[in-house]
């Protein structure tokens, strides 16, 4: 249950950009949330919800994108995504598939006013 | 009312205070491996038996992180090895700043390898660095062959994973083929060592290749 800190760390940065633009009130949050990365999004909006308090962004609204998991093959040239299982061995040529995409953990913009 | 493009990533504090770790360990020409495992996969016997074996050609640190306790640090200092704790509280895994932080206290010089064990955790470990040089996995085998694909992330992001406890397989059921095959699906490029601490099967194959890597640095 990281996503406490993920939270605070997300907050830290978001009153930061706030306050550099002057604003007084943070409407909304946009998030990007990879699925290959340790984080829930069910416990990280549960997290925000607490953290957010008596901060620019009590009353912000917190957007989660979820990116899914997407694997590329350099042998075949092919990529694919969302597999429910994270199988790392192309099913044609049993190379090494790399991860393209899955591991984002990113604020992407804020809302102010 | 206006959007502030902010495209910053969340962990940033923590990936620039492991570049700071990072120089500090460089600056010490030290190897760092940092140990992850649910609790009770045998961290710290791991970490014991492999001192046991090479502590006489190289000067050996510990950093042990738990929620509380030192119970880990002290079974360490038994073996004459400078340990330093970290206890988290209710914080599920060691980030950047914790190693950092306890680099004020924790002298490393003239050490030649830190081993940093990781809060016992199956999943939160993974997201953070801490500046090591090398990621490492404990995974008893009775915890059940199906494991990496549930929790494919931090078996992704190790270079070795070892398989401990295979004295128990007999009395566990689990097939140590379908459990290496697993490890491989999850990650393929990971050099996987099935070991016993209690009978020292496998813990001279990891050594070698440990030391390998080390020279490799």
């Amino acid at each position: 249950m990281h996503e406490v800190g993920i939270a605070q760390s997300i907050l830290t940065i978001v009153e930061k950009e706030a306050d550099k633009s002057g604003a007084s009130n943070v409407k909304r949050v946009k998030l990007i949330v990879g699925e290959f990365t340790g984080v829930v999004k069910e416990s990280l909006e549960f997290a925000l919800d607490i953290v957010k308090k008596n901060t620019s962004a009590q009353n912000a609204e917190f957007i989660i994108e979820t990116v899914k998991l997407k694997t590329y093959c350099q042998e075949c040239d092919k990529t694919f995504i969302g597999k429910d299982d994270a199988h790392f061995l192309c099913p044609d040529c049993s190379g090494i598939l790399g991860i393209v995409e899955g591991k984002e953990l990113k604020i992407e913009f804020i809302d102010v006013e | 009312m206006h959007i502030i493009d902010v495209n910053s990533q969340i962990l940033k504090e923590n990936s620039r205070l492991a570049e700071e770790n990072k120089k500090l360990f460089a600056k010490y020409d030290l190897h760092v491996t940092n140990f992850m495992s649910a609790p009770g996969a045998g961290k710290t016997t791991v970490l014991e038996e492999t001192i046991k074996r090479i502590s006489s050609k190289y000067k050996i640190s510990v950093i042990e992180g738990d929620l509380r306790t030192s119970i880990d640090s002290e079974r360490i200092e038994a073996l004459n090895i400078p340990s330093y704790q970290i206890t988290t509280g209710t914080v599920c895994h060691l980030d950047a700043r914790m190693i950092h932080n306890a680099l004020h206290d924790f002298k490393l010089e003239g050490s030649d390898l830190l081993f940093i064990e990781n809060v016992g955790n199956l999943v939160c470990p993974a997201d953070f660095e801490l500046g090591e040089d090398l990621k490492a996995m404990v995974f008893s085998v009775v915890e059940g062959a199906e494991k990496p694909k549930k929790y494919p992330v931090m078996f992704h992001s190790v270079e070795v994973v070892l398989l401990n406890k295979i004295d128990l397989i007999p009395y566990s059921g689990v097939s140590l083929e379908e459990l290496i095959s697993n490890v491989k699906e999850v990650n393929p490029s990971a050099k996987i060592f099935p070991i016993s601490c209690r009978t020292g099967e496998g813990i001279d194959e990891w050594i070698d290749w440990f030391i390998g890597k080390i020279n490799s640095k």
